[in-house]
């Protein structure tokens, strides 16, 4: 059986470099196999026929900055659920009211991240 | 035997199944999709289609491999390379079945068994929001923004509920080792009621499994949360500019995911490969349900539709014999029964989301991520915390 570390993530590596060449293959095989024409209209932006105005490189809503920073928050609090599951059933009681203290806090944070309506996409801004 | 050269012959193995199997899940969706709707669904190619997957590749490879002018050439190309390679590399620690014997070498039907597999897992398909997210930005297109800036904001809102959803029955298994999870849920209560993690006392994981299963469809960017693609509204989202086989990949990722998830499901909550009942009963229960389908094949043969239903009918049921036949035979039985549970297991779930995209309209995005944050994440929470107290309280 595998021990040692490059015997278990030996698989892993010929796995993603295996899923790279077949990713890159299928990506080029029909920019080598089909024909290619070009003209001006097919070169440009498809916005359902219509020609399309300014640029894509648009702003847009300050809500999906907002989430990605949230998300950050709480997934690193999602992290640290694993440890700590993983140890449960060896420390018990006192676990959970140590985790329960840790989510108490962040939930007051969710709490008032809520109220604050950062996570209300109904009303514009 | 060198464990190099058994490795290689294994991701081969794997890679090969598991892109047979992507192709031919594509082929089940059309067909269960056109059923649900009263059309008889892709059957040209083919004995009732059966080779449409082939012809469809063929087509794709043979389309024209555009890449328009407007676009940021890395990145637009680095997209679906990202997406479909990221996609097919968690299949390297998902296990497929117990350690088996074949022609004297002993080894486990995985890849290979990562300490840390559930986290590899949530890391791999975390990232996988860039392939969308790179895509969208990438085309420089509005449709392709907004569906690739929605489609991040889905997928890493639902990542929240995905991974507390994983944590829950953690609790009640203690490793992250995805063999020592399925060794875990082995056994029975009663000597009938299986001791999978949706069953599992002190506190049942049916509410983490519904939650898992929910934000799995969000991840995968499935109906009713295929927002990122919205036809009526945004064309196609992020693969507006995209064709053939780049356009494709995106597809294959999609379903790659809607597989891992599937698994990793079975895994964590429906007992992997332990079957539902002790072994003596279930030991035929395979070949008994081949047998049906058997039954039907003869019967719907006998009364054809359609002029090749005379000949295709019968031999689907002579293959259901046969399969039903070598389920019996007592040496194969340790290797075939646990894919079996496994296989049906997954394709259940497969079957969900399958059944879900036939049923159920689309949400509007705030809804969409109101559900996340303010119901999913919520009840999540509350479920860890109730599952610890009770391990606390009344675990072994």
């Amino acid at each position: 059986m595998p021990n040692s570390y490059p015997e278990v993530y030996f698989p892993v590596v010929v796995q993603a470099v295996l899923a790279f060449v077949i990713a890159v293959a299928l990506s080029s095989l029909s920019y080598l196999l089909g024909k290619r024409t070009r003209d001006k209209v097919k070169d440009s932006p498809y916005e359902c026929g219509m020609v399309p105005v300014g640029s894509a490189r648009e702003r847009f809503s300050v809500k999906f900055y907002l989430v990605a920073i949230v998300f950050i928050l709480f997934d690193i609090e999602a992290v640290f659920l694993y440890p700590w599951a993983v140890v449960y059933r060896e420390l018990k009681m006192f676990a959970f009211v140590e985790m329960l203290l840790f989510i108490a806090l962040v939930l007051a944070g969710f709490f008032y991240i809520w109220k604050k309506g950062a996570l209300n996409w109904s009303q514009s801004d | 035997m060198n464990f190099y050269l058994l490795t290689l012959i294994k991701v081969a193995v794997v890679a090969g199944v598991f892109l047979t199997a992507l192709a031919y899940l594509q082929w089940i969706e059309r067909k269960v999709l056109a059923h649900i709707q009263l059309r008889p669904g892709p059957y040209r190619v083919g004995p009732h289609g059966l080779l449409q997957p082939l012809a469809d590749v063929i087509k794709l490879i043979t389309k024209e491999g555009f890449i328009p002018s407007h676009v940021n050439r890395f990145f637009y190309t680095l997209a679906p390379v990202l997406a479909v390679s990221l996609a097919l590399v968690s299949i390297s620690v998902l296990p497929f079945g117990p350690r088996i014997e074949v022609f004297g070498i002993e080894t486990w039907m995985q890849l290979t068994d990562l300490k840390i597999g559930v986290l590899f897992v949530l890391a791999v398909s975390a990232v996988g929001v860039y392939g969308v997210a790179l895509a969208g930005w990438a085309s420089n297109n509005k449709y392709s923004l907004i569906g690739g800036l929605r489609s991040s904001a889905q997928m890493i809102s639902y990542e929240l509920p995905y991974a507390v959803a994983i944590a829950a029955p953690l609790l009640l298994l203690n490793t992250l080792s995805f063999r020592e999870i399925v060794n875990a849920q082995s056994g029975y209560y009663f000597g009938f009621l299986p001791r999978w993690t949706i069953f599992q006392g002190p506190f049942p994981q049916i509410i983490s499994f519904l939650i898992f299963l929910i934000a799995g469809f969000a991840e995968t960017n499935r109906i009713p949360f295929d927002l990122p693609e919205a036809e009526n509204e945004l064309v196609a989202g992020y693969h507006t500019e995209y064709a053939s086989m780049m356009f494709a990949s995106f597809f294959m990722a999609e379903y790659a995911n809607m597989l891992t998830v599937s698994l990793v499901a079975t895994l964590m909550f429906l007992g992997g490969w332990n079957a539902p009942l002790p072994l003596p009963v279930s030991g035929f229960i395979p070949t008994v349900i081949l047998v049906l389908v058997a039954a039907i094949c003869f019967y719907h043969g006998a009364q054809p539709y359609r002029k090749w239903d005379r000949f295709t009918f019968p031999a689907a049921g002579i293959i259901s014999l046969g399969l039903a036949a070598i389920f019996l035979v007592p040496i194969l039985q340790p290797i075939l029964l646990p894919l079996f549970w496994f296989i049906a297991k997954a394709g259940i779930l497969l079957f969900v989301f399958i059944w879900i995209r036939g049923t159920l309209p689309r949400f509007r995005y705030d809804q969409l991520m109101h559900f996340a944050w303010t119901f999913l994440f919520p009840v999540a929470m509350l479920n860890l915390l109730v599952t610890g107290l009770m391990v606390a309280l009344f675990g072994k």
